[in-house]
């Protein structure tokens, strides 16, 4: 048994008063492998996700991560916090204007003082890792490109990449194939777990597509209205399950 | 009528009601065409005469005074030009620190987003004319009257709208550097400017491309450039040279306005 590299305990969101988005939330993900969490949109996979590293602020509950509570840090400890947590998006989020290079490097901006990034003066060692990770991602010929000239898949390798960068303790990564076709979405997952995997870094990603998560994911939660409705290999994701996560049954092939 | 009843079915596309409050509002522009043309007091004789004497202005200022260029215009214009440029880069100095304060994502603070608004109204609602009796009033006439008066005209242009472009910046981009831990002085240089840098280029040259024709009028008020020698020519009604110094102020406006699309074609 690993020990556990985040820890959730009674995790809530109320959006609205009185409208909690996430049900007192407890989970604990080990210190490798890749956990999925499933549902139907609109359960609060995102809002979960978000509340680990406070890009949503939670109402309550815990998120120990590094021996310490994020939800209690104050601004200048949660920013470091932060830097051990990378994160993938749905959109990728890359600052369209700027090289991949300097998307890869922005990785590193925890790290790096205001002054010497504005100035492009990145430490030696960071802009060696960069390249080694394009090589990696299959980028190495498109360092210098606009972020904004690349394709879907492409982008999102660059998004992998600038999270590794961080190297961090933890992948969050939020719908990170959804806005991507078939194909390119297995090949993002493919290379988000290879890349993980090597690294060992724990991964916690939303999907909406099961297939999907099952392909590769080694744990899976189920979520439904706010809360936790299965948990655990993804073998026993049973006709049963599925329809106690999404409800209805005629959707089941 | 009854729709059913008739079998055709009755599409407006305004209701009743809008109808009466568009309506409303051609009768109000009406009155106001009116209203104003009898305020300011037109006086018949002096319109009937208006096309004579225009052809009596253009022939005394014919032929152009050339030749006065070199001695009493050239130095003017290119005072003009140097308190348009000056001007400009003061404004935006200024503007830059103003403008990303009223924009409420990068400065999250409401009272401090009023403030910086309120600065930027202020330098607005004064036209540059005005700035510059202030200034010829505090610091003399010359040109460092006008490049002030330019400067603080423009600082609520400026600033208005590199705040407005933060303001329409994409957020996701900043999420991701908020989200790696990187602290607020690179989150707005590595997320925020490169996301407005082509608005700000915009805005300074199209600004620049303003101070340029209102510095040529400030000499009028005795805040230096050409204006100065437009006012003493009309003083001392030589007519010629107040041609060669309106001929002299268009060149330079096209010159600027071409000089500027060529510019933005470029860095866009």
């Amino acid at each position: 048994m690993s020990a556990a590299a985040l820890v959730l305990r009674g995790l809530s969101k109320e959006y609205a008063k009185g409208k909690p988005v996430l049900h007192g939330i407890s989970l604990e993900i080990s210190d490798r492998g890749i956990t999925a969490i499933i549902g139907p949109s609109g359960t609060g996979k995102s809002t979960l996700i978000r509340c680990i590293n406070r890009l949503v602020e939670p109402t309550a509950g815990e998120v120990i991560f590094g021996g310490q509570d994020i939800a209690k840090l104050d601004r200048k400890a949660l920013r470091l916090a932060r830097r051990q947590i990378g994160m993938v998006f749905q959109e990728y989020n890359l600052v369209e204007r700027l090289t991949v290079m300097e998307n890869l490097l922005s990785g590193r901006l925890g790290y790096v003082s205001p002054l010497r990034a504005w100035l492009r003066r990145y430490p030696p060692a960071d802009i060696e890792r960069a390249f080694a990770l394009l090589e990696n991602v299959g980028l190495a010929s498109y360092a210098n490109q606009r972020a904004d000239s690349l394709s879907g898949g492409q982008r999102q390798r660059v998004g992998i990449a600038r999270a590794i960068m961080q190297e961090p303790r933890l992948l969050l990564a939020d719908e990170p194939t959804s806005s991507l076709d078939p194909k390119t979405s297995v090949e993002i997952m493919s290379l988000m777990r290879e890349l993980c995997t090597e690294r060992a870094i724990p991964v916690m990603v939303n999907m909406h597509d099961v297939e999907l998560a099952k392909r590769f994911a080694d744990r899976i939660v189920g979520m439904s209205d706010g809360s936790v409705v299965y948990d655990g290999a993804p073998g026993g994701l049973s006709d049963e399950v599925l329809k106690a996560i999404y409800g209805g049954e005629d959707w089941i092939a | 009528m009854n729709a059913a009843a008739t079998g055709v079915r009755e599409w407006r596309r305004f209701t009743a009601g809008q109808r009466v409050a568009r309506f409303s509002v051609y009768l109000v522009l009406v009155a106001a065409i009116v209203a104003s043309a009898r305020a300011v007091e037109i006086i018949p004789e002096f319109l009937y005469d208006a096309p004579e004497q225009m052809q009596d202005l253009f022939v005394r200022m014919w032929p152009i005074a050339f030749y006065h260029y070199p001695e009493g215009v050239h130095a003017a214009l290119v005072e003009t030009l140097h308190i348009a440029s000056l001007g400009t880069i003061l404004a935006v100095l200024m503007a830059l620190p103003i403008g990303t304060a009223a924009a409420h994502n990068v400065v999250p603070n409401r009272v401090v987003n009023y403030f910086a608004k309120l600065l930027l109204v202020s330098s607005r609602s004064v036209n540059s004319l005005v700035w510059a009796l202030l200034f010829v009033a505090v610091f003399g006439p010359g040109a460092l009257a006008g490049t002030l008066a330019i400067a603080f005209r423009s600082i609520g242009f400026v600033g208005k709208l590199v705040g407005e472009a933060l303001e329409e910046a994409q957020t996701g981009p900043i999420e991701a550097l908020a989200a790696a831990g990187a602290p607020w002085p690179s989150v707005i240089s590595k997320g925020y400017w490169p996301q407005v840098e082509p608005a700000f280029w915009s805005i300074l040259l199209f600004r620049w491309d303003i101070n340029v024709r209102e510095s040529a009028v400030l000499g009028l008020v005795g805040a230096g450039g050409i204006g100065m020698a437009l006012d003493t020519a009309l003083n001392l009604f030589q007519w010629p040279r107040v041609a060669m110094v309106l001929v002299a102020i268009f060149a330079v406006v096209v010159i600027a306005e071409i000089s500027v699309t060529q510019i933005r074609k470029r860095i866009l």
